[in-house]
């Protein structure tokens, strides 16, 4: 007798190897075990309207950075006519349109997807902005100092300072000295930055754009960002609080303008944004891009390869079903791996319209299958004679279900027809041999498994673990090497031999 | 347990053997795959049968090719009765048995006639490889229909009793008779209602007997009592099927043997994957009959010394 520890061996290599592979690939590049975590992903389109003055014209749009939250996936830009640069200016993304000539109503659009992200990638924030201390005229400059005064009184940090200057504008009557920079700087937004450099505190306007779902036409809200230290809170000047971080999208994050337009009048910037709720996976494919020799996997293929492989890397999962099936349980399936075919085919067809049509198909190949039989036909002739059968009746059943209204019939050409044809052969020869019962026996448990392959196979957890994660298959031919040597009962021998073991 | 199903533990402690274990412990072991032809394909089991001097029903002839079809009128021509059977059936499909012939007409064994043209399609069924393993290209072998001693008489409807006798490396472990009935079709197939008969290995007689995997006393349509069956010259059938592990090469065997009345016990197959049915006919697991022989190890011993050990450890009472 020979030792079995090498084989122990191999399957524990196989085993642990897959389950190596599958936990590389999800701590370092991120794929996500389940397919149910999905991603918010926002798509959100800036259109940039403006008069030309049929002159040269050149637009540089403000365009949205990473930044706590998000994570800019792709953007993209359509304007026909237009040449089109990405570009980086004082260390913030724009997006720069030029034509040599233009005239009329323009419209431009910036279109930015954007994950809701919780770990974004924040190296190209815009930094901490200088403190530039204005210079005031008076009467402002003293009315300014004496309202820095008062506030300071009443604030411990840059961001309690921040609130109290807010309230002063907030009130129902404003101060005198309030009253009187607010008539100096029309936007309060830009007098509050400049009250808090004033006060030695680091500060910017910034554009936010409110997220929600639909929304169309929607302006960029001004905020000011306070510093302190590295850390900074947004307030909403018109509230007077800090403001609600929630979808909310800093677009543009520099002390720059929204648009900046040569050669045109009459701009305007609106954005309309919708909500999509796409596989976390699609939020890590740029990770998956890169061509390390480690990143083995079918995303590196062709879109195209990628879909076919999707099928052929569930067939070891259908495989693993039927050698379950048929040595722990004991079923009877007719071909030993037929049912895998047969659950392959109801993926394509969805499981009622696929069983349907297999039971009809097959039972009416076997009442024309019988005649056959009673012709006296070479094998290879009649089983021909059966695929062209089965042909026909396909065509058949597609056409009257076409007619009939039912789009769901034409799914029918799914099957293998060759499969289907065997099947017929295999299970006509079963019925004059052995009987009805065995017929229904054997093709009862060929559709039984084929039926717990497909719902394995069509597991949207079990289809996400194949397709991302090649090292499962070294667990499933671990699996199956070890049932290969598993020796005990099956579980239909327990019910076979009850009357022995009782006695 | 759960009421339909015996205990996993309880099996095991009876010595049931299951089908994981059979393959994977005992034909896997015990059968080089390289002798499977000679017991698949019933022409060369009888070549070598031949050879060994085991007896086997006389050969009448042989179609290899569908432009041959045409002798089989030939070959059974003055024929009272024959067996028309593919090489490398399986299972016992695709056997067409006549026993009577009257005036040129055929008659199975159940009444129904058969027709020279039912015989030539039979026959291009066998070639084109139906009733094969895997569809594979056959040859139809026709061979003299076996004169059954009168000894089964009352035992079986219709279909032929033969004896299974398992020999494992030599050793005939268990023996079972497959006795037809209206339920089972005049087939010896114990799933298909014939009734099983366990036969003890060293007196030759019925110790147990179950349909449907119940027990049973009497022949469901003869009526015979079971317990008066014994199976004649049971020495020489025995030693007989010892003598086939030295044929065939193969340590895990099935051999089918039925008697003839003239000629004494006959080999009509071998089988390499010989199934479990025969433990329920017995009420006796295979386990540890096969587990006492692989403790012999591999001491050489004639067939002769081989039967007086299984009579000696093998010999049950009669429990029927």
């Amino acid at each position: 007798m020979t030792s079995r520890a090498p084989f122990y061996i191999l399957v524990a290599i196989l085993f642990v190897t897959g389950l190596a592979l599958t936990i590389q690939r999800h701590l370092s590049y991120e794929v996500p075990l389940t397919p149910g975590v999905k991603r918010t992903v926002w798509s959100v389109d800036a259109k940039v309207e403006f008069f030309a003055n049929g002159d040269k014209v050149k637009a540089s749009l403000a365009t949205p950075m990473s930044q706590p939250g998000f994570t800019v996936l792709h953007q993209n830009a359509a304007s026909p006519g237009y040449g089109l640069n990405f570009i980086q200016q004082d260390a913030t993304p724009r997006a720069e349109w030029s034509i040599r000539e233009a005239s009329g109503n323009q419209e431009l659009f910036y279109k930015v997807q954007l994950l809701e992200d919780d770990n974004a990638d924040l190296s190209g924030l815009a930094s901490i902005p200088e403190i530039e201390v204005p210079e005031w005229t008076e009467p402002y400059g003293t009315a300014a100092h004496q309202l820095t005064i008062d506030v300071t009184k009443r604030s411990a940090d840059a961001f309690s300072y921040t609130r109290e200057l807010l309230k002063e504008f907030n009130k129902k009557e404003l101060s005198q000295n309030a009253e009187l920079l607010v008539n100096s700087e029309p936007d309060t937004s830009q007098l509050i930055v400049k009250l808090l450099n004033s006060a030695d505190i680091s500060a910017r306007v910034v554009g936010g754009l409110r997220l929600e779902d639909g929304r169309r036409r929607q302006p960029l809200n001004a905020f000011v960002q306070v510093y302190e230290g590295d850390k900074w809170l947004l307030f909403d000047v018109k509230t007077g609080k800090e403001a609600n971080r929630e979808n909310l999208l800093l677009w543009e994050q520099s002390d720059s303008s929204l648009l900046d337009l040569q050669g045109g009048s009459d701009s305007l910037v609106t954005f309309s944004m919708i909500k999509q709720e796409q596989p976390a996976l699609m939020a890590v494919k740029e990770k998956l891009n890169s061509q390390d020799l480690l990143n083995f996997s079918i995303q590196s293929l062709p879109i195209e390869e990628q879909a076919l492989f999707k099928g052929i890397l569930l067939i070891p999962f259908g495989v693993l079903v039927v050698v379950l099936m048929r040595v722990l349980v004991g079923l009877k399936t007719s071909g030993t791996f037929m049912p895998v075919l047969i659950a392959m085919a109801f993926i394509q067809t969805s499981l009622v319209t696929g069983l349907v049509g297999f039971i009809i198909v097959v039972g009416t190949g076997l009442v024309i299958r019988s005649y056959l039989s009673r012709l006296n036909l070479l094998l290879v002739s009649r089983i021909s004679a059966v695929i062209i059968m089965v042909i026909l009746m396909i065509g058949l059943f597609s056409v009257v279900s076409y007619k009939v209204g039912l789009s769901e019939g034409l799914k029918i050409t799914f099957f293998p027809m060759i499969i289907l044809s065997w099947t017929i052969e295999r299970m006509s020869v079963l019925w004059e041999e052995e009987g009805a019962k065995e017929v229904v026996r054997q093709g009862g448990g060929s559709l039984l498994v084929a039926i717990l392959a497909y719902l394995a196979m069509n597991n949207d957890y079990v289809r996400h673990i194949t397709f991302n994660f090649l090292g499962v298959q070294l667990i499933i031919m671990s699996l199956v090497l070890l049932l290969g040597s598993y020796t005990g009962y099956r579980l239909l021998e327990l019910y076979r031999f009850k009357s022995m073991a009782e006695k | 347990m759960f009421g339909l199903l015996a205990s996993p533990f309880k099996l095991k402690a009876k010595g049931i053997m299951g089908m994981n274990k059979r393959n994977g412990h005992y034909i896997g072991r015990y059968n080089k795959r390289s002798l499977y032809p000679l017991v698949d394909n019933k022409l060369k089991t009888k070549i070598i049968a031949e050879d060994a001097k085991v007896t086997v029903p006389a050969l009448i002839g042989v179609i290899s090719s569908q432009a041959e079809v045409g002798k089989v009128a030939e070959l059974i021509k003055g024929r009272s009765g024959f067996v028309i059977k593919p090489a490398k059936g399986s299972g016992g499909k695709g056997i067409l048995v006549i026993t009577k012939v009257e005036h040129d007409r055929y008659y199975k064994p159940n009444g129904a006639e058969e027709t020279h043209e039912d015989f030539e399609r039979h026959v291009s069924n066998i070639l084109a490889g139906l009733f094969s393993l895997g569809g594979a290209q056959d040859v139809a072998v026709i061979e003299a229909l076996i004169e059954f001693d009168t000894a089964f008489d009352g035992f079986s409807y219709e279909g032929v009793p033969d004896v299974r006798v398992i020999v494992f490396k030599g050793f005939p472990v268990m023996a079972m008779m497959r006795l037809s009935t209206t339920d089972s079709d005049g087939k010896a197939n114990l799933h298909q209602g014939a009734v099983g008969v366990g036969i003890d290995i060293g007196s030759g007689k019925a110790l147990h007997a179950v349909q449907f995997g119940d027990p049973v006393t009497h022949h469901p349509d003869t009526n015979r009592a079971l317990n008066e069956l014994v199976v004649p010259q049971w020495d020489v059938l025995i030693r007989l099927a010892a003598s086939c592990y030295e044929m065939s090469g193969l340590g895990y065997l099935g051999t089918d043997m039925v008697l003839d009345r003239d000629k004494g016990p006959m080999l009509l197959e071998l089988n390499a994957r010989p199934g479990l049915a025969i433990q329920v006919a017995n009420g006796a697991g295979l386990l540890p009959r096969l587990q006492l022989v692989e403790s012999l190890g591999n001491k050489k011993m004639t067939p002769e010394q081989r039967v007086e050990f299984a009579i000696k450890h093998f010999s049950q009472t009669p429990t029927i």
